[in-house]
């Protein structure tokens, strides 16, 4: 049984411009010690589907606007109080954000930061809790914790602040960890470094890890499965194997042709010619036609295609080109 | 952190010499003769030669500068001509009701400023954050002098609730008494920290490390009073100090209006009598106070954020 299972979620953002729909019909699932590669240009859904999970917009004029997020054990976030949720942060979903130089609160020592979130779900001591704060700093390798304990934010480096801010979320073992581009804002040494702390930590208690990323080599090297979104939607997902070896959707397809090695192209970060779409008033149908060099004119009428699977191919690998729609249907 | 504190007293040095400089220069401009002043009209011109010479009238500017910056160094700010007395025994009857009136409303501004500054940052945006902002600029808008009025017109005069002015004896009696002109110092200063704190609470609300804390499952109440509120008290704290200065300057015409025996009062009373050591004096003592309390605003503002250090 799948730990967490996304049915057709839709979350919204209001903006001075309209309401822009960042997340418009997501299906995954992630099942327990899998990590789960999540992929795109920025600006395609990514954070927003992942803040969704736990409605942790930031402070921004965000909500759910439809779709279920079952948790195993504790059923439909989605439709819990907030109240109920609060109970499920931090204790079944952790999360880790982007960038650690201000992920942590400026004003409150380290120590504190992390006992925190071990006494708000567990009944302990103060004691007890810095014993456990303390444990974890070990746990995620940092030396001389007991010192760390006591320290500012400010005091420590970029890399030592995601591994405190790792230790805070693997506080209370929880059984699913969402990392949001955890190594985007580091250095190319320290970002091995912490993922290879992620992979421990399921390697070691299973537990099961949704990855942000647009660094396609990254989602080769630790992930299992994963999801390509483009523009608010999944576009391609299934077993990275599968995926990365043989893309069956443009848009992934241009995405690896952008990597750096290959031929012809510059840069990873901005790979292919254009930009996403707008999430406000977005182009109808596939939403990558005005930038995918294989359109065809049925490619920009009606609603987006869904989710499909390739002829043949197994273990659910399936991606939203028409395309192979057509290819699957005539066979 | 003691260092620093050092290093900052004596770089205040320098700043104190320019103030007594100020000062000393302005007044001379000041018209009237404090002796004639002093020994009333119907003086002798001999009298009034010999005043002028007793307090060092007749000497050159230059001369009178130094009997005033060794009155300075020595602690006696000069000797009063109306009062004759050490301007310094002055001061010390009357500061703690200034230092009263400053803390004070500086306390009834934070009272004030707090709830509103949250209900504002709460709803932004909304009718409830544009009223509150509204009512604070109209209350920014009013002179102290007309508030007062109004407010001894209704408060004390029409509804008898509080003294129309002058202080008592003890604690309580003097926080009763001092209610009024501490008010009206203090609201300005309510609609500034008001504003400043909206827009830091409205800025922590938004900050990455909020979102930290509620995916550890913290409640509203415990994100905010643990993580917003502390965070953006801080701010506040240097535009407080920032404020202080004119704080102190507000007490002033207050404290006149108020008939409290003040530093205000002193001065006020000072200038109708053309009682030069004593203005001169107090110039020099309003500055020291308002460098002082800059000082100890800079001290707690390194004190409640641990990344500034004091240089
Ligand atoms: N704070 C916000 N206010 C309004 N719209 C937002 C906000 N954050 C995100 N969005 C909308 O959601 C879209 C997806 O954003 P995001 O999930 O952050 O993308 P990604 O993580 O893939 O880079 C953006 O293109 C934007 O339209
Ligand atoms: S549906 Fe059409 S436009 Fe979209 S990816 Fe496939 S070929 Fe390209
Ligand atoms: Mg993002």
């Amino acid at each position: 049984m799948s730990l967490l299972s996304i049915h057709d979620l839709v979350a919204e953002f209001d903006s001075p411009s309209g309401i822009a729909r960042a997340v418009d019909g997501v299906s995954f699932d992630v099942q327990p010690g899998e990590i789960f590669g999540i992929v795109g240009e920025s600006g395609c859904g990514k954070s927003a589907t992942c803040r969704a999970i736990l409605r942790l917009f930031g402070g921004a004029p965000a909500r759910i606007a439809g779709g279920r997020i079952l948790l195993d054990g504790v059923g439909d976030l989605a439709a819990l109080h907030e109240r109920q949720l609060a109970q499920v942060r931090g204790r079944d979903v952790a999360f880790i954000f982007q960038d650690p130089l201000t992920a942590l609160n400026p004003t409150m020592k380290i120590g504190r930061q992390i006992t925190e979130v071990i006494r708000r779900h567990q009944n302990i001591t103060r004691a007890k809790a810095r014993a456990a704060a303390l444990q974890l700093l070990r746990d995620v390798h940092i030396t001389s914790p007991e010192r760390r304990l006591d320290s500012y934010p400010h005091e420590l480096s970029g890399g030592l602040r995601q591994r405190v801010v790792i230790a805070m979320a693997l506080a209370l073992r929880p059984r699913l960890i969402i990392a949001d581009e955890p190594t985007t804002a580091l250095d190319v040494t320290v970002q091995d470094q912490i993922l290879r702390l992620l992979k421990e930590r399921r390697d070691r208690l299973g537990t099961s890890i949704i990855l942000i990323t647009h660094d396609l080599g990254v989602v080769s090297q630790i992930c299992d499965r994963m999801a390509v979104m483009y523009a608010g939607r999944v576009v391609e997902t299934g077993p990275v194997r599968e995926v990365l070896d043989s893309p069956s959707h443009p848009y992934t397809q241009a995405l690896l042709a952008a990597l750096p090695g290959q031929v012809g192209r510059e840069q990873a970060l901005t790979p292919i010619e254009g930009a996403p779409p707008s999430l406000i008033s977005p182009p109808p149908g596939c939403r990558f036609a005005p930038r995918c060099k294989l359109a065809q004119p049925d490619c920009a009428i009606g609603p987006p295609p869904p989710l499909h699977a390739r002829d043949g191919v197994s273990s659910g690998h399936v991606d939203a080109c028409i395309l192979n729609e057509v290819a699957h249907g005539a066979a | 952190m003691f260092l620093a504190i050092l290093k900052r007293l004596l770089m205040l040095i320098p700043v104190l010499i320019g103030i007594t400089l100020i000062s000393f220069l302005l007044l001379q401009i000041m018209p009237g003769d404090p002796a004639s002043r002093a020994m009333g009209s119907r003086a002798s011109a001999e009298d009034l030669q010999a005043m002028r010479e007793l307090w060092g009238l007749d000497k050159p500017i230059w001369v009178q500068y130094f009997y005033f910056l060794r009155d300075c160094v020595t602690g006696s700010f000069g000797v009063s001509i109306f009062h004759k007395q050490p301007i310094i025994t002055l001061v010390a009857d009357r500061l703690p009701y200034t230092l009263a009136i400053v803390l004070y409303s500086t306390v009834i501004a934070l009272v004030i400023a707090l709830p509103f500054a949250i209900l504002a940052a709460a709803n932004r945006g909304r009718f409830l954050d544009v009223a509150i902002r509204q009512i604070f600029v109209v209350l920014i808008a009013l002179p102290p002098f007309w508030l007062c009025y109004v407010l001894i017109l209704w408060l004390a005069l029409n509804l008898g609730m509080f003294p129309t002015g002058g202080v008592g004896t003890g604690f309580f009696e003097n926080l009763y008494r001092l209610f009024l002109p501490s008010l009206v110092v203090g609201l300005s200063t309510a609609a500034l920290i008001q504003q400043s704190l909206r827009a830091a609470l409205i800025d922590a609300m938004k900050a990455d490390y909020v979102d930290t804390a509620r995916a550890k499952g913290l409640r509203g109440y415990e994100v905010f009073l643990r993580h917003i509120l502390p965070n953006s008290l801080i701010s506040t704290i240097s535009i407080i100090g920032v404020r202080v200065s004119w704080i102190i300057g507000g007490t002033v015409v207050v404290e006149k209006i108020f008939s409290v025996p003040g530093l205000g009062s002193l001065l006020i009373d000072s200038i109708v009598s053309r009682d030069l050591p004593v203005i001169r004096g107090l110039t020099v003592f309003f500055a020291i106070l308002v460098v002082t309390v800059n000082l100890i605003a800079d001290i707690c503002y390194a004190l409640a954020d641990p990344r500034i250090r004091l240089e």
